[in-house]
């Protein structure tokens, strides 16, 4: 009887962040799932025409979702191990220095907190081309004998070359601000254990550091994952609204587009777009969680 | 391994501008710690054991001085040539690794000619594991052993190399009471067993006492004392050793040598023939014969009175009986004598007098504070 009451009581307590969340997370969720098995529903007279699964087949079969698709998986592909990978070798190297330490870890941290719209436009000044100057990058280039590449209006590789270059550069200042806390709380003493021992540098980086820190790893490559997929504002910073035109687009900007774009007005669409979005990551993070587990 | 620490000094530059002084840890550490021996540096926090040990192991260089390993100059070395094994006052076993991993490590960083055979190896932690008793534990993460079993791994993956001289810092401030008796044991046995010179830090007496061939005792980066635990414990060279000695703590009193008699307060209470003058006296609480009988003629005719106390507490422990008291002339608060306790006490009323057994009294003069003989 006492125990159902502190039950109760405690569902009480929770009652407000559950009515909260219920609200605006789960009741959209819920509908957002209805909406992709409605087939041209109308947000303005709140009808549509069936249901099934019409939604699903016309978003897979539609080019500039499969283009946003393969964009947004060749962007998680490149910049999530390479951003950690890169962020763990500054961090590292960040960690083994002693003067100008603070300094540099400012340094790093800026582009954490540097507005991507603006950061975008710094690109794009980087590596434009137009008929009358080239950029500071095809300016290297032409310096080293090659020839200007347009990087923001020109083929596909050079353009998602500087969407990889870029979109590295906007995650890196969190991964190395983890990476350089985890690794500055590796107790000291491992490292005094490991010389005594006379174990090499390299061995006690991926015998001792790494295993002391893999947790760390591994939350940063399922956010940087999760982050990734969602990847949308740093494609605009660059290539401008119109990513289907420039051939950029990701799965989150097609759904954009669906809502709101050009070819807006298609909430169902947008809706079945997400869904598949939301099970691409779900399964990936599933992975990378029985990765992680299976280690230990 | 004989250890030759020579003018040993290691100087910390300040880091406070405050406080511009340089910290010297280790001030001068000139003495031989012999080979095969257990060595307890044994000191209070902050008085330059921990340095000392890591000095000896090379994680620390020398501000000046050297030191040898027999007739070698170890002193430029790094830790992995020296032969030295470690054990970290938290163990600083590797969490990720099972026990046999962690003891396997040293031996898998060596390379070249030296490096065993994956048989040789496997044999040679089996071995050190079988000696510090955890052989049954080898496949266990240190979070699934009890802080007792992670020591016995420390000192098992110190071992494993056949280390020339092992170091254990503060071994066994982290287990409780009843596991510290049982491990001192076993480092004791241990040592004895492998023959390996070893030297641990303390800040415990009671611990060094114990198990310690010869106890080298340090306050402020100096070293006071070096010696066997029973003749460092009888022979102080100054209050500082006597008072960090014992428990219970030595009892100290102001007073007096005058005309052939050690006074405290007005009492003469032994015939001394020290230099006259203030000192401090220290007396052990063994050092206290209860003067309850009739008058003891030998002292009486010596010319010597019955130190008088006022009688504050009896207490029985069963092993033997403390008496607590005060007097004017101590220092502390507290007067403690302990007496066996297979006679009958007879101490009630408010006083208590004792005559003193000279050898357990010591005189310290009052400004240098060394010993008075």
């Amino acid at each position: 009887m006492k125990n159902k009451l502190i039950e109760l009581k405690s569902w009480l307590y929770l009652l407000p962040a559950v009515i909260f969340l219920g609200i605006f997370m789960v009741y959209p969720l819920i509908d957002v799932f209805v909406y992709s098995f409605e087939e041209g529903y109308n947000f303005a007279s709140q009808s549509y025409f069936g249901t099934g699964f019409y939604n699903y087949s016309y978003v897979l079969h539609d080019p500039y979702f499969l283009q946003a698709v393969k964009n947004t998986f060749i962007i998680v592909i490149i910049t999530v191990p390479l951003s950690t990978l890169i962020a763990l070798f500054i961090s590292v190297l960040l960690s083994s220095i002693t003067k100008l330490r603070s300094l540099f870890q400012t340094v790093y941290f800026l582009p954490y907190v540097t507005n991507t719209l603006a950061v975008g436009l710094v690109f794009m000044i980087l590596f434009k081309k137009t008929a009358y100057t080239d950029g500071m990058i095809n300016l290297l280039i032409n310096a080293f004998g090659g020839s200007s590449v347009d990087f923001i209006d020109g083929p596909y590789w050079a353009k998602m070359t500087v969407m990889c270059i870029y979109t590295i550069w906007v995650v890196m200042p969190f991964k190395i601000l983890i990476l350089t806390s985890a690794l500055s709380s590796v107790n000291p003493d491992y490292y005094s254990a490991a010389r005594v021992d006379g174990t090499r540098p390299w061995r006690i980086f991926y015998k001792i550091t790494l295993p002391m820190i893999s947790p760390m790893i591994f939350y940063l490559v399922i956010t940087g994952f999760i982050g990734a997929f969602k990847a949308y504002s740093d494609e605009v910073a660059l290539f401008g609204v119109d990513l289907n035109a420039a051939g950029m687009n990701t799965i989150v900007g097609y759904v954009y587009d669906m809502l709101y774009g050009d070819s807006g007005g298609y909430p169902s669409f947008a809706s079945a777009a997400a869904i598949i979005l939301f099970i691409i990551v779900l399964t990936i993070t599933v992975i990378n969680l029985m990765i992680s587990n299976s280690d230990d | 391994m004989e250890v030759v620490l020579d003018h040993l000094t290691k100087i910390f530059p300040s880091r406070d501008k405050k406080n511009p002084a340089d910290v010297i840890a280790v001030n001068d550490f000139d003495f031989t710690i012999p080979d095969g021996k257990l060595i307890g540096l044994l000191g209070p926090s902050g008085c330059g054991k921990s340095t000392t040990l890591n000095l000896i192991c090379g994680l620390l260089k020398p501000t000046k001085g050297r030191i040898l390993f027999g007739e070698d100059d170890v002193t430029e070395l790094p830790p992995e040539d020296r032969g030295v094994g470690l054990v970290f006052q938290n163990y600083a076993l590797y969490p990720h690794l099972t026990v046999r991993q962690n003891i396997l490590f040293p031996l898998q960083n060596i390379r070249g000619e030296g490096r065993p055979t994956k048989e040789e190896m496997n044999a040679k932690a089996e071995e050190a594991a079988r000696l510090v008793q955890i052989d049954m534990l080898m496949d266990r993460k240190p979070k699934e052993l009890s802080g007792g079993q992670q020591q016995r791994v420390a000192i098992a993956r110190a071992l494993v190399k056949r280390p020339k001289v092992l170091l254990l810092d503060e071994p066994l401030s982290n287990l409780d009471a009843r596991l510290r008796l049982q491990t001192r044991e076993e480092i004791k046995r241990i040592q004895t067993e492998t023959g390996i010179t070893t030297i641990f830090v303390t800040h415990d007496q009671e611990e060094a006492m114990s198990i310690s061939d010869l106890i080298v005792v340090m306050k402020d980066g100096i070293l006071q004392q070096i010696g066997r635990p029973q003749e460092v414990y009888d022979e102080p060279v100054n209050m500082f050793v006597a008072k960090f000695l014992g428990t219970p703590q030595i009892n100290m009193f102001d007073g007096r040598v005058s005309g052939g008699f050690l006074y405290i307060g007005d009492t003469p209470v032994l015939k001394s023939d020290a230099p006259e003058g203030d000192v401090h006296v220290g007396i052990r609480p063994e050092g206290f014969i209860l003067a309850d009988g009739p008058e003891d003629d030998e002292e009486v005719a010596a010319g010597v009175e019955p130190f008088e106390c006022d009688l504050k507490a009896v207490e029985v422990s069963g092993r033997d009986v403390s008496i607590v008291s005060t007097n004017p002339a101590c220092q502390g608060t507290n007067i403690r004598a302990i007496m066996g306790s297979d006679r009958n006490l007879n101490v009630s009323g408010e006083k208590v007098s004792f005559y003193l057994k000279p050898h357990k009294v010591y005189l310290f003069d009052k400004t240098t504070e060394d010993r008075v003989k």
